[in-house]
């Protein structure tokens, strides 16, 4: 039951701190959940976020299978909630307020003003996931090639990650 | 600009064609589903702007700014507001629920398979192949999203304070937020008269847009 609430306000927290979105969130859910919580290893962190690059909607959407690991079912209907309720009714309440302050000069304010920082975080997310997932020249080189031809062309990102999936798996069993 | 004009432009028209909720359901959830490999902004925006023509281009970034400016995931808060705006609370709700529930089926799936076989050696090296990938891709996001931020000194500044406060000092999330965030928005408080760079910007503002429709799509 302990466990199940600090889930709970652990990912609700994530949710309201995500601004820049969930990559932005990444360091900080690595830090509660594998350093201050000692839920979970940094290497089946990883794991569990790239379970969330395949499948299809939102990639966050794994911090369910996080709520699985640590308490089954009930733990991945609590953080399913936390940490898309919270979000939802914020949002619900900004966006008709939003309107409201259409003539405000600091709604420009606030968008151009968290516009960096929420690049930064993304900066940092992206940081975070290659310090736990680049760890030889093999994976630098996926996460290069993948680079490469996204920056080139418009291609299906899941046919690149499944690429890189696989050239992993071969590079292992060779 | 946008910010005189008065809510938005999908109001009439849903007065006249008044969108049922099954339907704003089954819009959103066709999108959870099709989604892979992320992007599902990309995907809303196909079905919601050209295919059901609910709301115009504009009416859609509109939203995303909004989005993108709010806590939480662009395509959630996108969910929210245009389920909002078609049909009130249920709306909102239609569209959030059609669009988490494919993705959250599926992951659950692989969750309940993965942890059967999480310590299997081959599963784990596709898995990092994986997140090298993704690496890869998050780098292209973080650029084209911030393409505008990465060549201003003034942005580039709290994008490098930001990174080195969470990265390298391992500062918690919220004390960045509510240092970084307050000092941003007060450097770009609104002024009297609106200066030189501040027009350039919105001029900029107005390229940019135009661009990223073009390459959204």
């Amino acid at each position: 039951m302990y466990k199940l609430w600090s889930l709970a306000w652990v990912f609700a927290l994530l949710s309201l701190v995500a601004v820049g979105g969930g990559t932005a969130v990444l360091p900080e859910m690595e830090r509660l959940v594998v350093h201050q919580f000692h839920w979970m290893g940094d290497q089946q962190f990883r794991d569990i976020y790239s379970l969330g690059q395949v499948a299809p909607g939102p990639n966050m959407l794994m911090v369910m299978v996080i709520g699985y690991r640590l308490a089954g079912a009930a733990g991945a209907a609590v953080v399913g909630v936390a940490f898309f309720l919270p979000d939802c009714i914020l949002t619900f309440f900004a966006n008709r307020l939003w309107y409201r302050l259409s003539q405000s000069r600091w709604r420009t304010a606030l968008q151009r003003g968290l516009a960096p920082v929420a690049i930064g975080l993304m900066l940092s997310g992206t940081y975070a996931l290659a310090r736990l997932s680049i760890t030889n020249f093999m994976g630098l080189s996926i996460a290069a090639v993948t680079f490469g031809i996204l920056s080139w062309r418009r291609v299906n990102p899941l046919l690149l990650i499944s690429a890189g999936g696989l050239a992993y798996l071969i590079f292992i069993i060779r | 600009m946008d910010s005189a004009r008065p809510l938005s432009p999908i109001t009439n028209e849903r007065e006249a064609h008044p969108v049922k909720v099954g339907a704003i359901f089954k819009t959103f959830f066709t999108a959870g589903a099709i989604s892979f490999g992320g992007g599902v902004v990309a995907y809303l925006r196909e079905y919601l702007v050209h295919q059901q023509k609910w709301l115009d281009d504009e009416g859609f970034l509109d939203a995303l700014e909004l989005s993108e400016t709010l806590p939480g995931l662009n395509s959630v808060n996108m969910s929210v507001i245009i389920g909002d705006r078609l049909r009130g609370i249920a709306g909102a709700a239609a569209a959030v629920a059609g669009l988490l529930l494919p993705g959250m089926v599926v992951m659950m799936t692989l969750g309940v398979l993965w942890s059967e076989q999480r310590h299997n050696p081959y599963l784990r090296a596709v898995l990092i192949g994986v997140a090298a990938s993704a690496v890869g891709l998050l780098t292209t996001v973080t650029l084209q999203l911030g393409h505008r931020q990465f060549v201003r000194l003034a942005d580039l500044l709290f994008i490098g304070a930001t990174f080195v406060a969470v990265s390298l000092l391992n500062i918690s999330l919220v004390i960045v937020l509510l240092t970084l965030g307050p000092l941003a928005i007060w450097y770009y408080r609104p002024v009297a008269h609106p200066s030189e760079s501040a027009q350039y910007f919105l001029h900029l503002r107005e390229r940019f847009r135009s661009h990223r429709a073009h390459w959204r799509h």
